[in-house]
């Protein structure tokens, strides 16, 4: 099978403008502003049933049709921030395809009738933003870039922008307050970006991956992409699969993929004999899942993933092997949450804090049972009053690994105190 | 020099980026740029920055503090920055770490004793198919190095050291 967004895996230099246009490259952009109305090109992208790939899986024609027409100018900003520990798709789009990502830019901004787009990175990613640099000024020189495109009135530029590591700044609104000088904090919403996004203005606010199947979509239509993935999901979808496997790595799948073929066919298995013990499927801000044979064909879509308890979110795939401990495990990603809480809250600054004080004393094996109840309760208050998902996300390895690997806990308790 | 008068062009095409009633966007840019030359934000770039921009320096200040990238100290030339989060942890990313103190015989946060390398601990890269790994970062830029052992990263240091190999 061909790739849809992974193509340089095919066409090795299709970072090259030349290369890029002669497999067809900018054509979809040419059709949607010298042949379309902006609407079409959203129904064209709602038809598809695209979803978000950023983690929430919000249907993208949906967002783009929710932009207020009464205020202007639009913006498109895209979401390149990919901080998510286990993530590491963007980046390979980014570095190895970027122009198919740039059209998919190109294609939103005209949809959406925005004039200007910014692509916010990481800051680590100082060498991918260069080279975006170079080739928005290949795109500019070849007239896909700049004024009156196509014989049109329609005019476009894109930009970059380094943020400067803060994973709160992958959060839609954060990354706005971010763009606009200020610390990455997450805005009270409503107002959504669409009504009220960068400078106040109506904004999209698109993954990288997302923005790379849309010019796909728009060359050979909605059903052309729904012959990928299931009837709610449809498409492909970059796994990034990452820990205890042999070849770890991107890897583009249809959605609705098994675990299974994800991890043992492509990912070549668990190495040095030891077997799987648990999945996480999105990243640090996962669930545990249990990797019995129930969960391991359980196909990866937005919809089954839940059956087994957990999200598909950014289907960032860490696979966890039975040499790990769950405490280890919790305690390295409470302090992930514990550095990233932007403070804005009270249960998710003082949350994090308390729970690493706790995974760290569990760790340590000092701990008794009551701790580790007390570590269960303070994760289940944080639940559900926090301004963000970032709250939300930094209890939920730690809820399933309590529930779902107790004996892990056990084991660790200060002796003499295995039932507390 | 102020940091305007130092870098006309950049400055100038960093307010480029944006429109001219929102300078303020412009204030990540100028920070990295104000690091270019010692690794770091001095006093008197933080007071360019607040002028350019229009607002307090203490707000300049709140924001350097917010970021992971922006330091408002002196370290060594480089800040080696090595993943230890759950996936590259996972693949031995604690290991690596730990050894690499033993041969350089510095601990994280502290700096080789010629000044050249800072060892920091950092979160997730984006580099997890490619533990151990760290970045580099200096004034001049940040760049990767992934799939990494500890004999690989001493030659690095080396390399540095005389002078042979410079980062973008
Ligand atoms: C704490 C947090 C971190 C996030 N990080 C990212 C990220 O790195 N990249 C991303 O695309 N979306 C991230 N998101 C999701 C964005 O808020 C937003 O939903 C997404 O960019 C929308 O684009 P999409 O609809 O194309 O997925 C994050 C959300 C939260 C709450
Ligand atoms: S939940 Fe955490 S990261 Fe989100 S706004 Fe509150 S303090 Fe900040
Ligand atoms: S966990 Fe180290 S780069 Fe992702």
């Amino acid at each position: 099978m061909a790739y849809v967004l992974l193509r340089h895996r095919d066409i090795p230099d299709i970072d090259r403008i030349d290369v890029y246009k002669k497999n067809g490259g900018f054509e979809a952009f040419e059709k949607a502003v010298a042949a379309m109305q902006p609407g079409e090109v959203t129904e064209v992208v709602k038809a598809s049933g695209l979803r978000g790939r950023g983690g929430a899986g919000f249907p993208t024609g949906m967002k783009w049709a929710f932009m207020d027409k009464n205020n202007w100018p639009h913006y498109v900003v895209a979401n390149a921030d990919e901080s998510e520990p286990g993530t590491f798709k963007d980046r390979e789009i980014m570095e190895r395809n970027p122009f198919q990502f740039l059209e998919g830019v190109a294609i939103a901004s005209y949809a959406v009738g925005a004039n200007a787009a910014y692509v916010y990175l990481r800051g680590e990613f100082w060498q991918v933003a260069r080279f975006l640099d170079e080739k928005i000024a290949e795109m500019e020189k070849a007239g896909f870039l700049g004024d009156k495109l196509f014989g049109t009135e329609y005019s476009l530029r894109i930009y970059t922008h380094l943020g400067a590591g803060a994973y709160i700044c992958g959060e839609e609104t954060a990354l706005l307050e971010s763009m606009e000088g200020k610390r990455g904090q997450p805005r009270v919403r409503p107002p959504f970006p669409p009504s009220y996004g960068l400078y106040g203005k109506p904004t999209v606010v698109n993954n990288v991956e997302t923005l790379a199947n849309v010019p796909f979509i728009v060359a050979n239509g909605a059903d052309a992409y729904r012959k990928y993935g299931t009837e709610k999901s449809p498409g492909v979808k970059v796994f990034s699969l990452s820990g205890n496997v042999n070849k770890p790595g991107n890897y583009e799948l249809p959605l609705g993929a098994t675990f299974r073929e994800l991890i043992f066919e492509h990912g070549g298995g668990i190495p040095d004999g030891r077997k799987i013990k648990a999945i996480m499927p999105a990243g640090a801000s996962s669930s545990l899942i249990i990797a019995n044979d129930k969960a391991l064909d359980t196909p990866m879509d937005y919809e089954s993933v839940p059956d087994v308890g957990a999200q598909l979110g950014s289907a960032s795939v860490i696979v966890v092997d039975d040499s790990v401990d769950m405490d280890w495990l919790i305690n390295k990603t409470i302090e992930f949450f514990k550095h990233e809480s932007c403070g804005k809250c009270t249960p998710c600054r003082e949350g994090t804090y308390w729970m690493a004080h706790l995974t760290e004393r569990i760790h340590s094996g000092e701990a008794t049972m009551q701790d580790v109840d007390l570590l269960n309760d303070v994760a289940r208050q944080i639940q559900g009053k926090t301004l963000c998902a970032l709250g939300e996300f930094s209890t939920m390895a730690v809820v399933t690994a309590i529930e779902r690997f107790p004996e892990d806990f056990e084991k660790r308790l200060a002796s003499g105190d295995k039932h507390g | 020099m102020s940091l305007a008068e130092k870098y006309p062009q950049e400055v100038k095409e960093i307010f480029a980026k944006y429109p001219p009633e929102q300078k303020r966007s412009a204030v990540m840019p100028l920070l990295y740029l104000a690091q270019r030359e010692e690794g770091y934000v001095t006093k008197e770039a933080m007071q360019d920055i607040a002028d350019l921009i229009e607002i307090g320096v203490t707000e300049v200040a709140a924001i350097i503090g917010f970021y992971t990238l922006y330091h408002d100290e002196k370290a060594g030339k480089y800040r080696m920055q090595v993943c230890t989060d759950l996936p590259c942890a996972l693949r031995g990313a604690d290991e690596f770490l730990a050894n690499l103190c033993d041969n350089l015989g510095i601990q994280v946060g502290e700096t080789t004793p010629d000044g050249l390398v800072t060892l920091e601990e950092v979160k997730c890269l984006a580099g997890c198919d490619k533990a151990p790994m760290f970045q580099l970062q200096s004034g001049e830029g940040i760049e990767y190095h992934e799939n990494m052992t500890v004999d690989k990263t001493l030659e690095l240091i080396e390399a540095l050291h005389k002078g042979d190999k410079e980062v973008s």
